[in-house]
């Protein structure tokens, strides 16, 4: 019933030894066959089912990784469909790449739970399960929407929301000239249509671009810095972003509120928190900043934690500890380049006094160490290989949804970026209104996915509200 | 009391443009069936604009000619002019409208319904749904009574009262309890659905005033005269037969002046003053709604319209209202052409009881009685043709009920009378529905030169349309396909004489070999033009080129809408049991069970378009159909 080929990586996103994309549907050998070159030759359209692959996934010239590729044909798979594994090395980036290329070639994103879905419906999932997939599939997708919503910049919000409004009022406007020819009429609207067409094309290009530099979504490891005022916070962030971007100041409380940047780092993302300096205080605009700083910890994948070891540890370092997950915690050591006071010894005596006493089973748990100089650029190497070493031993993890949900969106304008250039080029055909009207309404769909806003009776508002129409 | 007791099979109850096709659907598929109406002048009555079709509303009566019904063929006998609105866009949009004698449409509809065998008309006010306990305990209809209190006994009935229930018109501060045109209201049956368990709820809609055609200055309008070669609305009418001498409209425009008029007097508007309470529609709003909505607009349309041959009465088209007389004569008098203009019937709002979302089956039947169906005003719409439409529908399908066949129910996909039917079953409307090109999804492939093609064979399968009708049909189709193939298949070369056949047209040169659909395809050259190169070329019948010339300029995006359509007819097939019990999937969100419960799809795709379930509600359904149809096995 549903056989279009759907893809996905099945393995958890984060770096670790090995990494499946999975491939299922109708057109699944024909789409692997397009991104996979064996070290045979052979294509999989032509080898026996349940036989497994050596060669690389190449994206049209450029070759992404080696990987060894499963064929399982349809039934005897997990979805009962045509289905290809490739197993490639488990980095993040690598397998997005695939993910990508393989979308590229024809597959679609497969929805939250969708390979599951297809089990079932195809009989190869038991009787009994039913319900628990049928939980799976709505808290998923409930996840994932809520994913994307939190995740989506507020700025990106305003221009798709921008663009659905001048679409919808072209669509509107066609339409109640369709409908009343009497009353409204439709000369010179073709050039009209043609100019503004251009302009969104150009808008969507642009979202395009941003999404492709991982400006479009915070996708990424969530990473949020903490310390005192002027415990060298924003210098550190801008050690890692190359540029002078927070502002810097040798007054505390400088930074009033949470800042963000992605860096990449060796094939990872970060997505930066810079927030307040954490310190008591009655300054009600710092407040609001510390607030949030404490809004941010809760989300975080990587905490920072930036102590100036020039200056003694305070009952601010205190509460600022206690907000701490030790697990996910790196504490840097700044100011190396000035005498220290403070050493790793007194910070892991606080982190195992913290919760003295109590059962909590983190209690014990130490934070990682490293001495830094954000000022004199020393120690952004030993930092990066921290983190990588933290992910690949497990003991940190992201939220990989993310990732996914960025890249639905990313097809989601891909699509409507489709759409509109299908409208220019029926004007250019000269093509009647009704004709390129649909393509217009199929761009405001696609538009509305990415902020998860259905059409609904929009266009029917659209047209009673914003034009006079009747006998 | 003695009370006479009469037997029919099917009572009819109303008979305005709902009720007719109704009645004579049920009639002609050979059950005995009963009208009746407040008043036998009333049948078929257009109390409002005088015409019929218009965009997407000519699609409508098209499609009910196709399957078998009678507006079309009524108003080719009774139009006083005709014209295809849009011809400048595409295909798909092309619609005909035809201004009608409404005292000759009225009185041409009453014969048909006369001289049809099996049907009996009876002046009488329906004041109640007799019934008894069904199967399931569910009531099921058996009977009607009407006013002086005889019974009609009959297994099924279908409900057209139009606006006449409960009926309140108002014009300014004068109210009056009467149904359209002063007919008398029915004021009795809405206590006996409400008993039966069928929730209402009133709406509301307007007429402007009618004028005096010697009080008009027509030299100070424009002009509005009928097309020249008249297309009739009937499949079955022969344009030859109804080509003929047209009357004209007019058009003039309301000014600053009248503007004024209108604001200062809005506290003694009904609807502004708050006295009316029923919803309004908003594609057809008075002129005051006109004037504050789209308050920097300088002036509004307005279209005098002719009402018939043998009256001077004027519909003044664009100017409905229910302000108080005075005013109403005053705002008029600022129009150019209106200056010294006399009013024979004032404009007037009138609410009335209808049927509330989500008591209808897609089959237009009333979920909560058995045998009780319902169409036109009633079920929450507003038009002459959206009206008919459902009439000959709900007289279809209760005939297959009484038969025990499967209901006629086109989908979304097959007709603009499915996407009417299916947006009043699964939307909650707030204001009478008005059918839009806009709302058919697909509608390059519902067309109004099509619509024959697309439903003859429904029409031909309840037994509507004779095996004559149908063939006629089969073998039209199989020449448009003949002929589509032939111009694909014939090539011209680039030989001299097409050369120069192109240049003369202004035509690009051909490089290598084209077919003759290519070049039919050039936006300069036509197929006329083209019988010139195209040495086989058989005479065809006029509406065999038609076809085949959209099929052959459109066809990529005719494909793509065939393509969309297959993948909509997958959810739309897999059909969702009527005993569903959508508490037992405790996985759906509670919104989507609220929905669910009160629309109660038939399929997993009307479930789908129900605003509120989500894409992830319709994977949960599924994956509760399969777990259902497995424990079956």
């Amino acid at each position: 019933m549903y056989t279009d080929t759907i893809a996905a990586i099945a393995t958890a996103l984060s770096p670790s030894g090995i990494g499946i994309i999975r491939i299922s549907g109708d057109d699944a050998v024909e789409v692997a066959d397009k991104v996979f070159r064996s070290k045979s030759g052979k294509k999989l359209s032509e080898v026996k089912s349940h036989t497994i692959h050596y060669g690389f996934v190449c994206d049209e010239e450029e070759v992404i990784d080696e990987v060894m590729v499963l064929l399982m044909k349809a039934p005897n798979s997990f979805t009962k469909e045509d289905t290809v594994e490739i197993d490639c090395h488990g980095g993040v980036y690598v397998m997005n790449r695939i993910l990508k290329t393989v979308l590229k070639n024809g597959a679609r994103l497969s929805e939250p739970g969708e390979f599951t879905k297809r089990a079932f419906l195809n009989g190869r999932i038991d009787l009994t399960k039913a319900e628990a997939i049928m939980d799976l599939i709505q808290s998923k997708n409930e996840a994932a929407r809520k994913n994307s919503m939190t995740h989506l910049k507020g700025d990106l919000y305003r221009k798709i929301k921008n663009l659905r409004e001048e679409i919808i009022y072209e669509i509107a406007f066609i339409e109640s000239a369709l409908d009343d020819p009497e009353h409204i009429s439709l000369d010179g609207f073709h050039e009209r249509l043609e100019e503004k067409s251009d302009k969104i094309i150009q808008a969507i290009e642009g979202l395009l671009k941003s999404a492709d530099n991982g400006k479009l979504i915070k996708e990424g490891i969530y990473t949020v810095i903490v310390g005192k005022p002027n415990a060298g916070k924003s210098s550190f962030l801008n050690l890692l972003l190359g540029e002078e971007r927070a502002i810097v100041t040798d007054i505390a409380g400088t930074t009033r509120d949470t800042l963000e940047e992605s860096v990449h780092l060796d094939g990872m993302t970060l997505n930066l928190i810079d927030t307040a300096g954490i310190r008591d205080t009655e300054d009600i605009v710092e407040q609001i900043g510390v607030n949030k700083a404490k809004e941010s910890l809760e989300k975080a994948d990587l905490m920072v934690y930036i102590v100036d070891s020039s200056v003694y540890l305070d009952e601010n370092d205190m509460e600022i500890i206690k907000l701490l997950d030790a697990s996910k915690t790196v504490v840097l050591l700044n100011k190396s380049d000035l005498d220290t006071v403070v050493t790793e010894e007194d910070i892991k005596d606080i982190f195992m006094k913290r919760f003295a006493g109590s059962e909590d089973k983190n209690a014990s748990e130490i934070p990682d160490f490293l001495t830094i100089s954000a000022k004199e650029e020393e120690g952004l190497e030993a930092f990066t290989n921290l983190i990588k070493e933290k992910f690949f031993n497990g003991k940190l993890t992201f939220d990989d949804e993310v990732t996914i949900s960025s890249m639905r969106q990313k097809e989601a304008l891909s699509s409507a970026l489709h759409s509109m250039k299908m409208v220019k080029q029926s004007l250019m055909d000269d093509m009647p209104e009704d004709f390129y009207s649909i393509d217009l309404m199929n761009a405001y769909a696609c538009l509305g996915e990415i902020i998860g806003e259905e059409v609904g009776e929009d266009l029917v508002n659209e047209i009673f509200s914003k034009f006079c129409m009747g006998k | 009391m003695p009370e006479a007791r009469i037997k029919t099979d099917i009572c009819v109850v109303g008979a305005g443009h709902a009720g007719c096709e109704a009645a004579l659907a049920c009639a002609r598929l050979g059950f005995d069936t009963t009208i009746f109406t407040v008043s036998v002048e009333s049948i078929a009555l257009m109390p409002c604009n005088p015409n019929i079709g218009g965009t997407s509303k000519g699609h409508l009566v098209r499609e009910l000619d196709a399957l078998g019904g009678e507006m079309g063929k009524n108003i080719d006998k009774t139009f006083i002019q005709s014209k295809m609105l849009n011809v400048s866009k595409g295909p798909a949009v092309h619609s005909l409208r035809a201004q009608a004698d409404k005292a000759d449409y009225t009185r041409s509809m009453r014969q048909i319904l006369e001289n049809q065998e099996n049907l009996t008309i009876k002046q009488g006010e329906v004041c109640e749904i007799l019934t008894e306990a069904g199967a399931d305990g569910k009531p099921k209809v058996c009977g009607v009574k009407i006013f002086t209190g005889t019974i009609y006994e009959c297994k099924a009935v279908i409900l057209c009262t139009g606006t006449y229930l409960k009926a309140r018109c108002l014009c300014g501060e004068s109210i009056t309890y009467t149904g359209p045109n002063g007919l008398q209201a029915a004021n009795h049956l809405t206590e006996s659905l409400e008993k039966l368990g069928v929730k209402l709820r009133r709406f509301k809609t307007g007429t402007p005033a009618r004028m005096d055609k010697r009080s008009l200055d027509f030299s100070k309008m424009e002009e509005q005269v009928g097309d020249e070669k008249i297309i009739p609305f009937s499949f079955s009418t022969n344009p030859a037969d109804i080509q003929k001498e047209q009357v004209s409209c007019y058009l003039t425009y309301t000014n600053e002046k009248t503007h004024e008029i209108i604001r200062g007097n809005l506290d003694r508007s009904p609807i502004y003053a708050g006295i009316i309470e029923g919803t309004g529609p908003r594609y057809c709003p008075s002129i005051e709604d006109k004037v504050v909505k789209f308050a920097d607009k300088e002036r509004h349309q307005v279209f005098i319209e002719p009402e018939g041959l043998y009256t001077n009465e004027m519909y003044v088209g664009g100017m409905s209202s229910s302000l108080p007389e005075d005013v109403q004569l005053a705002m008029y008098r600022t129009v150019p052409g209106m200056e010294n203009c006399r009013i024979v019937r004032n404009a007037y709002a009138i609410e009335y009881d209808c049927l509330e979302s989500g008591e209808l089956t897609p089959s237009l039947e009333i979920k909560s009685v058995d045998g009780l169906f319902s169409a036109g005003q009633f079920n929450g719409s507003s038009g002459y043709e959206e009206a008919a439409a459902q009439g000959l529908i709900a007289g279809i399908n209760a005939c297959q009920s009484l038969k025990g066949k499967e209901p006629l129910i086109l989908d979304r996909s097959e007709a603009y009378i499915g996407v009417l039917i299916d947006d009043l079953v699964t939307k909650d409307n707030r204001e009478p529905y008005r059918m839009m090109t806009s709302r058919a999804e697909y509608r390059l492939l519902l067309r109004q030169d099509n619509a024959d093609l697309r439903l003859r064979k429904f029409g031909h399968q309840v037994g509507l349309i004779t095996d004559e009708q149908f063939e006629h049909v089969c073998k039209k189709e199989e020449m448009i396909a003949a002929e589509v193939a032939r111009l694909k298949e014939t090539k011209v070369g680039a030989n001299k004489e097409v050369q120069a056949f192109l240049e003369k047209h202004n035509s690009a040169l051909l490089r290598t070999a084209a077919t003759m659909a290519e070049l039919i395809c050039r936006p300069e050259l036509d197929y006329e033009m083209l019988a010139e190169l195209d040495k086989e070329r058989q005479p065809l019948p006029e509406e065999v080129i038609e076809q085949v010339l959209v099929n052959i300029k459109y066809e990529g995006y005719i494909e793509r809408q065939m393509r969309q359509v297959e993948q909509f007819k997958k959810t739309e097939k897999r059909r969702i049991p009527a005993d569903i019990n959508y508490d037992d999937i405790s996985s759906l969100r509670l919104e989507a069970r609220q929905k669910l419960k009160l629309f109660s799809p038939i399929s997993v795709g009307q479930a789908s378009r129900i605003s509120g379930v989500s894409p992830a509600d319709i994977s949960v359904l599924l994956i509760y159909l399969e777990q259902l149809n497995r424990k079956h096995d």
